[in-house]
């Protein structure tokens, strides 16, 4: 294959994995470090910016724990859409991509869970309440599990990747519930206060850490699943390259 | 479609269909706790609803994965599939069956079960109608998880994994509307109005998503 015919020019080009490999491979250092600097700045601000008056240097958790939990459902959605790609448009990669994010996605709900109970034990006095908040994030982590099970039973990718792709579309339900609990039920989790229709209400003193360390987090959650998904593609290759191997030994021996 | 309900509720009555088996664990389940927490009967009778609505999930999530692994297993799946009735109501049609089959009897089970409890009567009669108004929820839910694992050799515990976390929304309106209507200041009906909603939501997307499971695991 020449390098003329690696060029992307459609977003179905990228079905090709080969040219997806190359993509990555030229892309994953810049996003690697831009994410690398966006942490190092988010970090700086996260430490040098005051305390709140009230919540004292407790504060500084958020900058870690709410751009964890917006990137938890940001990765549900992410699989969401490759969800639709498999079964509508048979996407090649799409299922390679929601096989990817699910353990990112878990390890992103899970650090939320864990940043908000050290957040919550000398804010609300304890580790954990059942808020509808707290409950549906749970629920989630509990989803990504199950969905990283499922992946694990089955024995051929494309098969349990359309399977799981109805299945992560069912469990779509739970996003919008998880983003408005807040403002449905009457909860001890405080409700949205960056975004909001009219304007954040949070002090810029907390808002500006608190968006570049998102912006770090979704930089680090874009280097993560690229470098995942070319990891699947690598562990396909090498699993056909295996039967290969073995139906080509088969042959040897058997014919002399 | 009629023929094919009262097959599959033959079936799961008939011996080997294990029909009954979920009531029997939903006994068993309820019959444990007073073991667990002792016999307090103040505690039991406050406790009882919520008892009754996490036995009665946990028994109806025993029979799911037999909802089309026996099919799968026979042959009769390919049939179903290929029929031209749409397959989303052959679905329906088949879930509406289980659900005859074991939500039903947990349900006329609940009041006796109740009594152990020592629950008053207006908790028991409420507990009913909302295990009632909750149950199918919880057999088109578990459609979805029956369909995903169907390929799977030994799915019954995967089914119950997947389909848990997305039945709890079920649980607690469930729950709340039981101990409203126990309660005095807690209206009934905004709680039992979301559990129906919950239950016609997934009403039409439980079918549409285990149809289009079986369809792919199919081929």
């Amino acid at each position: 294959m020449s390098e003329n015919s690696l060029a992307i020019r459609k977003f179905s080009d990228l079905a090709n994995p080969t040219r997806f490999l190359a993509l990555a491979d030229r892309i994953l250092p810049w996003l690697a470090a831009l994410a690398a600097l966006f942490f190092a700045a988010g970090l700086w601000l996260s430490f040098t910016t005051e305390g709140d008056y009230q919540q004292g240097e407790t504060v500084r958790i958020m900058y870690v724990h709410v751009p964890s939990a917006w990137l938890s459902m940001m990765c549900y959605t992410v699989m969401a859409i490759s969800a639709l790609g498999t079964l509508v448009w048979r996407h090649p990669l799409a299922d390679v991509s929601a096989k990817s994010a699910a353990p990112i996605g878990a390890s992103f709900t899970f650090l939320a869970l864990v940043t908000g109970s050290f957040w919550g034990k000398p804010m609300w006095g304890t580790w954990w309440v059942w808020d509808a908040r707290l409950t549906s994030v749970f629920v989630l982590f509990l989803m990504y599990l199950g969905l990283i099970a499922l992946n694990r039973a089955m024995e051929d990718p494309a098969r349990s990747a359309r399977v799981s792709a109805v299945l992560i579309l069912v469990g779509f339900v739970n996003i919008p519930i998880i983003k408005f609990s807040v403002e449905w039920w009457n909860t001890l989790h405080q409700p949205a206060s960056v975004m909001r229709l009219d304007g954040p209400t949070i002090d810029p003193e907390f808002l500006r850490p608190l968006l570049v360390m998102a912006v770090a987090f979704t930089l680090l959650f874009f280097t993560l699943h690229i470098a995942a998904m070319r990891n699947e593609i690598w562990r396909r290759r090498v699993t056909s390259l295996r039967r290969q191997a073995a139906r080509h030994a088969g042959r040897e021996t058997l014919a002399p | 479609m009629i023929a094919l309900f009262f097959r599959d509720l033959k079936l799961s009555v008939r011996a080997g269909g294990g029909a009954m088996i979920g009531v029997l664990f939903f006994m068993t389940v309820v019959a444990v706790i007073p073991f667990g927490v002792g016999p307090d009967l103040n505690l039991l009778a406050r406790i009882g609803p919520a008892i009754l609505w996490i036995g009665a999930l946990l028994a109806s999530l025993l029979g799911l994965d037999r909802l089309f692994q026996a099919e799968r297993e026979d042959g009769s799946l390919d049939l179903l599939l290929m029929q031209e009735t749409p397959l989303v109501l052959t679905v329906f049609v088949k879930c509406a069956a289980h659900w005859a089959a074991t939500g039903l009897p947990l349900v006329v089970a609940s009041p006796f079960l109740g009594l152990f409890m020592n629950m008053n009567e207006l908790a028991i009669g409420a507990t009913m109608l909302t295990l009632l108004a909750g149950a199918p929820a919880i057999t088109f839910i578990g459609a979805v998880g029956a369909a995903v694992a169907v390929a799977l050799p030994r799915g019954g515990l995967l089914v119950s994994i997947l389909v848990l976390p997305l039945a709890i929304p079920v649980l607690i309106f469930g729950v709340s509307a039981t101990y409203a209507a126990v309660e005095d200041p807690a209206p009934f009906l905004p709680p039992f109005m979301i559990l129906l909603a919950i239950t016609l939501f997934f009403a039409v997307i439980g079918p549409v998503a285990a149809a289009a499971a079986l369809k792919h695991s199919a081929d």
